[in-house]
């Protein structure tokens, strides 16, 4: 298990290495971020001055030069717009981002596995086929849209039964602001949760259901059939457990996704997560922010992929055995 | 039905003391000197007032300062107000004018600066509490236009007891500045403002309070509740939703909608005009083929033509909904500066043939018209439409239509031979636009800062120079009114219309429009 963490640990480092220069030089190399953010009437000394002030005179190896030097050292860089490290502008906004994708998750779980096994147990039932149209609507229909209908849904048609966007009352725990334990926050938290759990829900469905329907067939569950155990205890046990491995892959990676580009999302609520602050800082060309938002997923996606590779390890023996001798 | 009839009654108490805003952007600071950027300086207006204040057609009238007057060619005496006081309770007095002026250029970081509007500050005196004397190197008749750009702060509140000695290579007596930070988070938000800080959550809200000492006619709101909502359909659903009572830049193809909803839109002019600028300087010019080579802008027969070519009104009808007003100069009529009955070309395409024809392009040739399309209202859309007129008259045109940060550099390294974009005077008068926009690049003197097309014409250099050195206002205008026709008549650049801004709110609000296209709570009304 060490050598296998370890030998994973250094891929991570060169992955984080390649993706610093594509990065950079991706943002770096286009448009000119003066010119969003300073008045029209400054005239060309100060716009000089402002270019200056920002290093932007600088060529772009000198700049990367400079980004990596800091970076090193833990300082990604300060934002154009906010003149704030863009690091902790970008952890400010974490834990609205965190709450909505866990949120998203529980929804994708709970309802994801549960009807996915339905309609894996009975395919040809009416719940069964039901089940799987709805699953196509899920992801058929573009976010974006899904997102609108709700508000104009819930929010519209009946008059504020559910609020349109933004993040309502929040509470401090443990020094953080959040809204899940407030029904104001709550109620706020709802539709944006829902819109960004559709997809997710949708594909969980899929997984589970095709997981269900080979499980079923297995010699395992005749035998577990034969020796006269219960429907429930089957189903509950022994098939459920044994289609959670590609489930947990998929939610791992997805859980990622969810949280680093939840830009659309939280772009139509209003919600004021990471997301939002990218598609923002994009539109600014505040580069720090862009960049230190992208090493940072580049970062947070490396973690989850080690870590749900380590979850294989604890769920399925074989992986184990067969890295141990490797 | 029952219970929206019920909730609205239930409601209405409340909303008569509270006001939610949706904006389309969010400022990037409170601090009032931290970023000179639309969004900024409308929230700045909230809390921090300035000696001038510019009213909702962009017109001076007394704030801090009650009267003004040049007392010689570089000197202005300011008779400040008295008895005002900071939300703190300290008194208002000249010092505070000159702490203010020492902070502008020792904001740290500061993205766009406000030093454009005090460096033209040579000295400052305080006669007494309650005067304050400025010197300028020259005769400046903006200066009392620029000191409305900016908010006053308190030296008391901010620690400075002694006198504040002013001088333009850094103040004495200042102490330490307050931070940025210090103004986001509350601790020095400190004004003399008809509104108070209470709680700003980036992304999220801005609160802000009454203040019950205001010196001036109190803002009809107890609690105002600003909410950066940046996409235009959720910000739209938000105030249908009945979860804000007011948005601002409502998109054009959703206000019949909003209006039929039972929604209220107003819409005034802005000091905004949407514009083509040509290439003056390269030869061969970018963009351009078919034409051996020439730069076809050089010659004003071509610049006439695409005038000519151009149908303002069906731009302004069909594409903007009858939503602007075409254009004939750089700053709409009324505004200081502007010709009273300055009218823009007629369309006329067969003029507009034997011009080019004239000028020896009668087989026409092939242009690429640059644009923004994330920048003014329906900009890419516009472009597209000029593309086709001009195509009539035998410029073949394709439109470059691209996303602001990418135009706006490829515009500033000369990329295009002809580009559509747009001017807000920040000042309300013609020498804003024509200042940047057709005077010739000087760095020296900050002149042609956006004047992108390289247009130089010394005449008119002269009288805009002339213009900016004259204090009094009604020679002053004479000479812009002039300049404006010489820039107009040698089509330096062509005008295609003033933005119209529309915000829309719930029944039972007004809101007067503002020519800076500025929302401020202290404009919205409860409806009588």
């Amino acid at each position: 298990m060490l050598v296998y963490f370890l030998r994973r640990l250094g891929q991570s480092l060169l992955v984080i290495a390649a993706m610093a220069v594509l990065v950079f030089i991706g943002v770096y190399a286009i448009g000119s971020p003066i010119d969003m953010m300073i008045a029209p009437d400054a005239d060309q000394a100060e716009m000089e001055a402002a270019i200056a002030r920002l290093g932007l005179d600088k060529p772009l190896w000198e700049q990367f030069f400079i980004f990596v030097s800091n970076a090193l050292q833990g300082d990604l860089g300060n934002s154009f717009v906010y003149a704030t490290p863009a690091a902790e502008l970008i952890l400010s906004k974490l834990p609205a981002t965190l709450e909505l994708a866990f949120l998203a998750l529980v929804f994708a779980v709970f309802l994801g596995v549960p009807l996915g096994m339905i309609a894996g147990l009975k395919p040809n039932s009416i719940a069964g086929k039901t089940i799987m149209t709805g699953s196509i609507m899920g992801f058929s229909l573009p976010n974006f849209w899904q997102g609108m209908m709700l508000i104009f849904v819930f929010s519209v048609i009946l008059r504020g039964f559910l609020p349109s966007g933004g993040r309502g009352e929040t509470v401090d725990l443990l020094g953080i602001p959040v809204s899940f334990l407030t029904a104001d926050g709550l109620s706020h938290m709802l539709l944006p949760a829902i819109n960004l759990a559709l997809f997710k829900t949708s594909l969980v469905i899929r997984l589970a259901r095709a997981g269900t329907r080979e499980a079923a067939l297995q010699d395992y569950v005749k035998f577990a059939r034969a020796k006269g155990l219960s429907e429930r205890r089957i189903v509950l046990v022994h098939i459920a457990k044994n289609i959670m491995i590609p489930v947990v892959t998929i939610l791992g990676l997805e859980l990622g996704s969810m949280i680093a580009f939840a830009v659309v999302t939280e772009t139509v609520f209003a919600w004021p997560g990471m997301g939002k602050l990218l598609i923002d800082s994009i539109q600014a060309l505040d580069r720090p922010v862009v960049v230190a938002y992208l090493m940072l997923t580049v970062f947070m996606f490396i973690v989850i992929n080690l870590v749900v590779d380590m979850l294989y390890c604890l769920l399925d023996p074989r992986v184990r055995l067969s890295e141990a001798k490797a | 039905m029952c219970a929206v009839s019920l909730a609205a009654v239930m409601a209405s108490p409340v909303a008569a003391q509270e006001l939610k805003i949706g904006l389309s952007s969010e400022p990037s600071a409170l601090d009032p000197h931290f970023h000179n950027l639309g969004p900024n300086n409308a929230m700045r207006r909230h809390m921090y007032d300035s000696m001038v204040l510019q009213d909702e057609s962009q017109q001076l009238k007394p704030g801090l300062a009650t009267s003004w007057k040049p007392t010689d060619d570089t000197t202005w005496e300011f008779t400040l107000r008295q008895g005002v006081t900071f939300h703190d309770g300290s008194p208002f007095t000249a010092r505070d004018v000159v702490y203010t002026v020492c902070r502008i250029p020792a904001v740290e970081d500061s993205p766009s600066s406000f030093t454009v509007y005090t460096k033209a500050i040579a000295g400052l005196e305080v006669k007494d509490d309650h005067t304050l004397i400025v010197k300028t190197d020259k005769p400046y008749p903006l200066l009392p236009v620029e000191v409305s750009t900016w908010g006053v702060l308190s030296a008391t509140a901010n620690g400075v007891a002694g006198d504040i000695t002013f001088s333009r290579d850094g103040c004495s007596g200042t102490g330490d500045f307050p931070k940025t930070q210090a103004f986001n988070d509350g601790s020095k938000a400190n004004g003399t403002g008809p509104f108070k800080f209470k709680e700003f959550t980036r992304g999220e809200k801005i609160v802000l309070e009454r203040n019950e000492s205001y010196w001036g006619d109190k803002p009809a709101w107890q609690t105002v509740t600003f909410r950066p909502i940046t996409s235009n359909g959720p910000r739209v659903a938000a105030l249908l939703a009945g979860d804000v009572d007011m948005i601002d830049k409502p998109p054009l193809q959703d206000l019949e909608r909003i209006k039929s909803e039972g929604f209220e839109v107003a819409q005034g002019l802005s000091n905004r005009v949407i514009y083509l600028h040509f290439d003056h300087e390269q030869e061969p010019t970018p963009g351009i083929d078919g034409t051996g080579g020439k730069n076809p802008f050089k010659d004003m027969r071509v610049r006439e033509a695409v005038s000519k070519a151009i149908n303002r009104e069906a731009i302004v009808a069909r594409i903007m909904g009858g939503v602007a007003v075409p254009a004939g100069e750089l700053l709409p009529q009324g505004m200081f500066g502007s010709t009273p009955g300055a009218e823009h070309d007629g369309y006329d395409p067969d003029g507009a043939k034997k011009l080019l024809a004239d000028a020896g392009y009668g087989d026409g040739f092939k242009l690429v018209l640059g644009s923004p399309n994330d920048r003014y209202i329906n900009d890419a859309q516009i472009a597209q439409a000029v593309a086709q007129m001009l195509a009539r008259v035998g410029i073949t045109t394709e439109v470059d239509a691209m996303t602001k940060s990418t135009f706006f550099a490829r515009r500033n390294k000369y990329e295009f031979s002809l580009y559509m974009a747009g001017w807000g005077s920040g000042t309300g008068e013609m020498s804003s636009p024509l200042r940047a926009l057709v005077a010739t690049r000087d760095k020296e003197k900050g002149m042609g800062g956006t004047n992108r097309g390289r247009y130089s014409n010394p005449e008119l250099d002269a009288m805009i120079e002339k213009a900016l050195a004259t204090v009094d206002d009604d020679k002053r205008e004479a000479i812009l009114r002039e300049a404006s026709q010489v820039a107009m008549k040698n089509y330096a650049i062509l005008p295609l219309h003033y933005e119209v801004t529309p915000w829309a709110y719930r029944k039972g609000l007004s809101y007067t429009p503002r020519t800076d296209q500025y929302t401020i709570a202290t404009g919205v009304t409860p409806a009588n």
